[in-house]
């Protein structure tokens, strides 16, 4: 008690310290963003936390966030190392998901557009699916890195030309791929109890991490992202760098592609992540990412990729009337971004400072 | 009601002129400044002031809370501990553009102009002048084109920013400052990138000001400076206040004490060991051959440099020194010439070329080419070895680690940890963690383009005992600097540049102030 | 250099692109005593449904049927359809038919028509103009095809099963979704039936997989039905059963009603996991060649004209009625 006492102001100044660099460090904000979700879920969701295992499977709400937005969360990895490096956003993550998947659809299938068997063997397929990702990613990359075109302007041709070229290759119909094989990948690898996409975009994850953290490739990618310029002096080639983190996000875009696929068991190249680049860019920036480039964070990424699935499922939890789903989630959206802006952040410093030297002159 | 008021507050200033004319007592006073940054106190318990009509120095070490302390008063940082009072009364300045209004003018340190605007823009940016709710460019341009006039800086009001050096950016900086309304004008390291013509531009350009009554605060390294123009001097010392004096009372080398808090060695013990005279039969180091760059339009040149030799690049701003060692080092495009290393032909593309051949480069422009603000010290200062090392042989933390603590004790850099971003050291601090990374990468060939802008004058003499050094070991040095004597004391050699060629190699006893200069001028007398 | 580059590289898209989708216009002869109509198609290959549609239209009014059919495909790009028609009308063509891209934008065009006294047909997709501007409105009779479903549904849930549904709407404000959400709302009042759940899967089978699988947590065993507007959705509401481990379709599992009938889910309606599958006809083309010869002696065809259209059934559906089709 007396040990309180005599630490106490500087236990007050450590805490203000310590919240200070929590309010400065990027992870916090989305961390939070996230506990909120959750409380709210244990408030209006009967039986949130319930894990059962059904049909072989662990199912409950948290596994159903787990699997339903494993293909974001994937998308979402690529779009932060593009942000890093070119300090833009890639807008063809949706596109380039419909050719991937057509790719190997079209491999699976041959011409039929619904068939039990196999045209080709069902890895191979799965390799030329991500070669196709790859190759949209090398597209995008050589326009932005050798021609300087910014990022948005050169996705724009993928995003408005992409998913027609993804119909060329199916012939304009939807592949329905009958093998259970097929569904090995999105849904569930015969035996194992966890869903395979939540597999797959933890293995994502874990990847990414280390290649960026056991080689150099983080550091190059932030370092072009912060200064093109420095970058070059100090000898890092800043436009292979950025093609890499191109060819990167379009070969996670084909495996979010292919993943979308396998757990509907049918290519839809009109439907096929539909809108998901806006929302691994709204991941992005809600892991506490500089939409400008430089220093990223996946962690804040994913944790925000996670957000905005969580906010949708409850949304449906909730039973929110259709009409006004949209609404919701856009306000919640715009509530998240004002609330993670600068100046409203500075808002609050000042806000705060007021009351601390209120504090101080009324002590003194 | 609002106007008297205003003419109020003018005439605190100007009214008191017929009766106690300057000695009217301090118009800006801070009172017991202090602000701590995590791990830092950079400023403790400073009281400052500052007279109308007075030019004021703030001196101190790198790292000692110069800018910290102007940053505070201009409301960019939020203080933690202190008043600010002006003419009288207590304000608070929550932002730069809150200084705007209380009439400080503030150039800092670190030039925020934007690159990609105008040069008028960027003159005129937040109080374009309007015609019917539209920006008024006819008028902005001319506008622009009178002040850049005034000024006598050759700029293009329409052209972009980023088209013209930095001391010409320096110039447009100060320009934009002094172009508002202001009773308080602070210049922060104005004179860093200026050449001896503009310093004396921008030193008519302050007497003006002080005649009109504007208080002046003045941060500089140069401390000849300090004693052309200023009327007194605060000394900082790290974070703490040291004294305020009238110039006339303190001598230069009681200032350097009181800066550093020792004596400092006497400049002139340094000279160059210019006794092994570089044979003509040695093969160079570094040889070019007709060498010339496309971008920079450099002409073409010879250049030999031999094993542990300093050569120095003079010449005014612009005539091409800069871009003749980017020409050597691959940072410029090379479009014609060859170039040896030790004999050999070496095709340099990039400059991971000239880095594997062991060189290494200290560019000019520190912001904008040198430092990478959002990495921490020691990612900042590995970067260049890393990069010469390739993406799969990524050095450990810990020897990141050893690598950022050698150097941070080296060069006696200040920074809170090494994992401090670079953007919150000191400028001065911020220069020694480049030069840090480029000697980490054990150079045979070190190109050094104004190493010691904006560094003190007790780590200015370490950073020229530090070339020497390198060059007692064997290593050769390219040195830039706009101080001759700098260059002077570690030369062993000169080469001279004039409108983008090399007219000149000067040695022995041609290595003189008055030969340099006169070769630079023109050459024929 | 580069820019020249960049912009052949685009130029070689887009050229790409629309190549492949050239509209196929005809010659505006107006001879041999046939109909000339131009046909304004929002988008011929956009799914097997439209394709269906456009290939029945062609068929109908043939030169062996004596029609002259200009055919413009504008490639879902509004603008340009609007200047397809304007077209037509520049040709003097007999008649005009419209499959909207846009529901906007249609007065001046739809007015020069008229002055012009050419009559239009619109097909499929309704506009918001004037019903002044256009001669009658052709399509599928949304609210009847959910008529269809829920007397289905009567039959099914006669038997003591309570009826428990848990509905998937398509895009909200499409003319489907309208019709086909008041029949079911409709058809719960008159027969007391319980609505769990209702939320837009915007025709998507990936939403509808998503909302289903966490209805199955909120409400479990208790959904005995799925009433999905679409073959997509109901597709993803399927899959989202059988991986719960709950069965769908049959004579004993959750009930599903689907929309559309496409051949890849009749062929789920004959392996029975689709109960009940309502068509929604894109076999415009004699209904149109009808309407135009009523009009062309003299008649007036009424302001709505619907396709015939059928359910088909788990229990009665075979191969061959699938094989016979041509969607
Ligand atoms: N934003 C910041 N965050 C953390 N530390 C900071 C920040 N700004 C300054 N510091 C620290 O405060 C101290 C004072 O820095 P300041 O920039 O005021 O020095 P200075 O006197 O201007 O030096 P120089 O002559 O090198 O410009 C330094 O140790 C620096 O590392
Ligand atoms: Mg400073």
């Amino acid at each position: 008690m007396s040990d309180l006492k005599g630490n106490n102001k500087l236990s007050k100044s450590t805490f203000i310290s310590f919240a200070k660099s929590l309010a400065s460090n990027r992870l916090t904000f989305s961390v939070v963003v996230l506990l909120i979700v959750v409380v709210q879920n244990i408030i209006t969701t009967p039986g949130f936390f319930k894990i059962t295992i059904a049909n072989g499977l662990i199912s409950g709400y948290i596994p159903n966030i787990l699997d339903e937005a494993s293909e974001l969360v994937i998308v979402t990895l690529g779009m932060t190392l593009v942000t890093a490096a070119s300090g833009g956003q890639d807008i063809s993550a949706g596109a380039i998901m419909a050719v991937a998947a057509s790719f190997c659809g079209l491999m699976l299938n041959g011409s039929e557009y619904r068939t039990d068997v196999f045209h080709s063997p069902y890895l191979l397929a799965l390799l030329v699916g991500l070669l196709g990702g790859a190759l949209c990613g090398a597209f995008n990359g050589f326009l932005v890195s050798k021609l300087r075109m910014p990022p948005m302007l050169t996705s724009l041709i993928l995003f408005t030309a992409g998913r027609s070229i993804a119909k060329q290759i199916t012939h304009g119909q939807t592949i329905y791929i009958m093998n259970p094989v097929y569904k090995w990948l999105g849904v569930q690898i015969p035996g194992v109890p966890i869903r395979t996409t939540i597999i797959v975009s933890t293995v994502t994850v874990i990847f990414i991490t280390l290649l960026t953290r056991l080689t150099s490739l983080g550091l190059y990618i932030q370092s072009v992202g912060i200064n093109d310029a420095s970058s070059r002096l100090v000898g890092l080639k800043s436009s292979v760098i950025k093609f890499l983190t191109f060819v990167l996000y379009g070969v996670l875009a084909g495996l979010a592609g292919l993943v979308g696929s396998s757990s509907v068991g049918s290519v839809n190249s009109g439907e096929l992540g539909l809108g998901i680049e806006m929302d691994a860019i709204l991941a992005v920036a809600l892991g506490g990412n500089n939409l400008g480039g430089g220093k990223f964070s996946i962690a804040g990424s994913i944790i925000g990729a996670y957000t905005i699935q969580a906010i949708t499922t409850t949304l449906y939890a909730m039973n929110v009337r259709a009409d006004q789903l949209n609404v919701f989630k856009a306000l919640i959206i715009i509530v998240i971004i004002v609330a993670s802006s600068d100046v409203f952040k500075t808002k609050i410093k000042h806000f705060t400072q007021k009351i601390f030297s209120k504090n101080v002159s009324v002590g003194g | 009601m609002e106007k008297l008021k205003q003419e109020q507050n003018n005439s605190d200033c100007m009214g008191k002129q017929p009766g106690h004319n300057d000695e009217a007592g301090p118009s800006l006073k801070m009172i017991g400044i202090g602000k701590s940054f995590p791990g830092v106190r950079a400023l403790n318990n400073v009281d400052f002031s500052l007279r109308c009509g007075e030019i004021h120095a703030l001196m101190g070490e790198n790292g000692a809370g110069k800018s910290t302390l102007i940053k505070v008063l201009t409301g960019v940082h939020p203080m933690d501990e202190g008043r600010v009072y002006l003419e009288g009364n207590p304000v608070l300045v929550r932002s730069p553009q809150d200084a705007q209004r209380y009439g400080i003018s503030t150039v800092y340190q670190e030039l925020n102009l934007c690159p990609n605007l105008t040069v008028a823009e960027n003159l005129f940016l937040g109080r374009e002048p309007l015609k019917r709710c539209l920006i008024d460019w006819k008028r902005m341009n001319d506008e622009a084109e009178c002040l850049l006039k005034e000024l006598n800086i050759l700029a293009e009001p329409t052209a972009q920013l980023d088209s013209y050096s930095i001391a010409i950016q320096q110039m447009i900086a100060i320009a934009r400052a002094v172009n508002t309304e202001c009773k308080y004008l602070i210049l922060d390291e104005p004179t860093s990138s200026l050449d001896a013509d503009e310093v004396q531009r921008l030193f008519d350009l302050m007497r003006r000001l002080k005649k009109n009554k504007v208080g002046i605060i003045f941060i500089t390294h140069f401390i000849e400076q300090v004693y052309e123009i200023c009327d007194r001097i605060t000394v900082l010392r790290n974070g703490e206040l040291v004294g305020e004096y009238e110039i006339e009372n303190l001598p230069r080398f009681e200032l350097v004490k009181k800066m550093m808090g020792k004596e400092i060695e006497v400049l002139s013990d340094l000279s160059v060991h210019k006794d092994e005279s570089s044979s003509e039969s040695e093969v160079p180091v570094l040889e070019a051959c007709n060498l010339s760059s496309g971008a920079s339009k450099v002409a073409p040149f010879n250049l030999k440099i031999y094993k542990g030799e300093v050569v120095g690049f003079s010449g005014l701003l612009g005539s091409g020194r800069s871009e003749l060692v980017r020409t050597i080092y691959g940072a410029d495009k090379a479009v014609e010439g060859q170039q040896f290393i030790k004999g050999e032909s070496v095709t340099i593309k990039r400059t991971l070329d000239a880095m594997k051949h062991g060189m290494a480069y200290l560019p000019e422009d520190r912001k904008a080419e040198g430092i990478l603000s959002e990495l921490s010290v020691r990612e900042n200062i590995i970067i260049a070895l890393q990069a010469k090392r390739g993406i799969f042989k990524r050095l450990s933390r810990k020897e990141m680690e050893k690598y950022a603590d050698e150097y941070i004790k080296l060069l006696d850099i200040k920074t809170a940890s090494k994992e401090t971003p670079i953007k919150s050291l000191s400028g001065g601090n911020q220069q020694k963690v480049i030069l840090a990374r480029w000697l980490l990468t054990n150079p045979e060939f070190m190109i050094l383009d104004e190493p010691t802008r904006g560094i003190d004058v007790g780590t200015k003499t370490e950073i020229q005992k530090l070339i020497l050094k390198l060059a007692e070991e064997g290593k050769s040095v390219a040195f830039i600097s706009s101080e001759l004597d700098e260059m002077l004391r570690t030369c062993s050699r000169i080469v001279v540049m004039r409108d983008r060629q090399k007219v000149g190699e000067l040695t022995d006893s041609d290595l003189n102030q008055e030969t340099i200069m006169r070769t630079i001028a023109g050459g024929e007398q | 250099m580069k820019k020249l580059f960049v912009l052949l590289l685009v130029a070689i898209v887009t050229l790409g692109l629309v190549a492949c989708e050239s509209p196929t216009t005809g010659t505006p002869s107006k001879s041999g005593g046939l109909i000339t109509v131009g046909f304004a198609q929002c988008k011929a290959d956009e799914s097997d449904w439209r394709k269906a549609n456009t290939n029945s239209v062609q068929q109908a009014l043939s030169k062996e049927n004596g029609f002259d059919l200009i055919l413009a495909d504008s490639n879902n790009d509004a603008a340009k359809q609007v200047s397809d028609v304007q077209g037509f009308i520049d040709q003097e063509v007999d008649y005009i038919i419209i499959a909207a891209v846009n529901v906007d934008g249609w007065d001046t065009v739809l007015k020069n028509a008229k002055d012009a006294g050419i009559p239009v047909i619109l097909m499929d997709r309704t506009i918001n103009a004037s019903d002044e501007l256009y001669e009658c409105w052709l399509g599928s009779d949304f609210y009847g095809e959910g008529v269809k479903a829920t007397e289905w549904m009567k039959k099914r849930f006669s038997g003591g099963t309570p009826a428990n549904i848990v509905h998937l709407q398509g895009q909200l404000g499409a003319s489907a979704q309208v019709g086909r959400t008041e029949a079911l709302e409709d058809a719960i009042t008159a027969n007391g039936w319980t609505l769990l759940a209702q939320q837009t899967g915007d025709w998507s089978t990936d939403t509808a997989k998503e909302i289903m699988s966490s209805w199955i947590q909120q409400f479990g065993s208790d959904i005995t039905c799925v009433y999905a507007e679409n073959d997509n959705m109901a597709d993803g509401a399927i899959q989202a059963l059988e991986e719960a481990g709950m069965k769908a379709g049959g004579d004993d599992g959750v009930a599903i009603i689907s929309f559309d009938a496409n051949r890849a889910y009749l062929q789920m309606t004959l392996e029975g996991k689709i109960n009940c599958n309502v068509e929604c006809n894109p076999l415009h083309g004699p209904k149109v060649a009808e309407i135009i010869k009523t009009m062309e002696s003299g008649g007036k065809p009424s302001k709505t004209e619907t396709v015939e259209e059928s359910a088909f059934f788990y229990d009665t559906i075979t191969q061959e009625i699938i094989d016979a089709r041509q969607y």
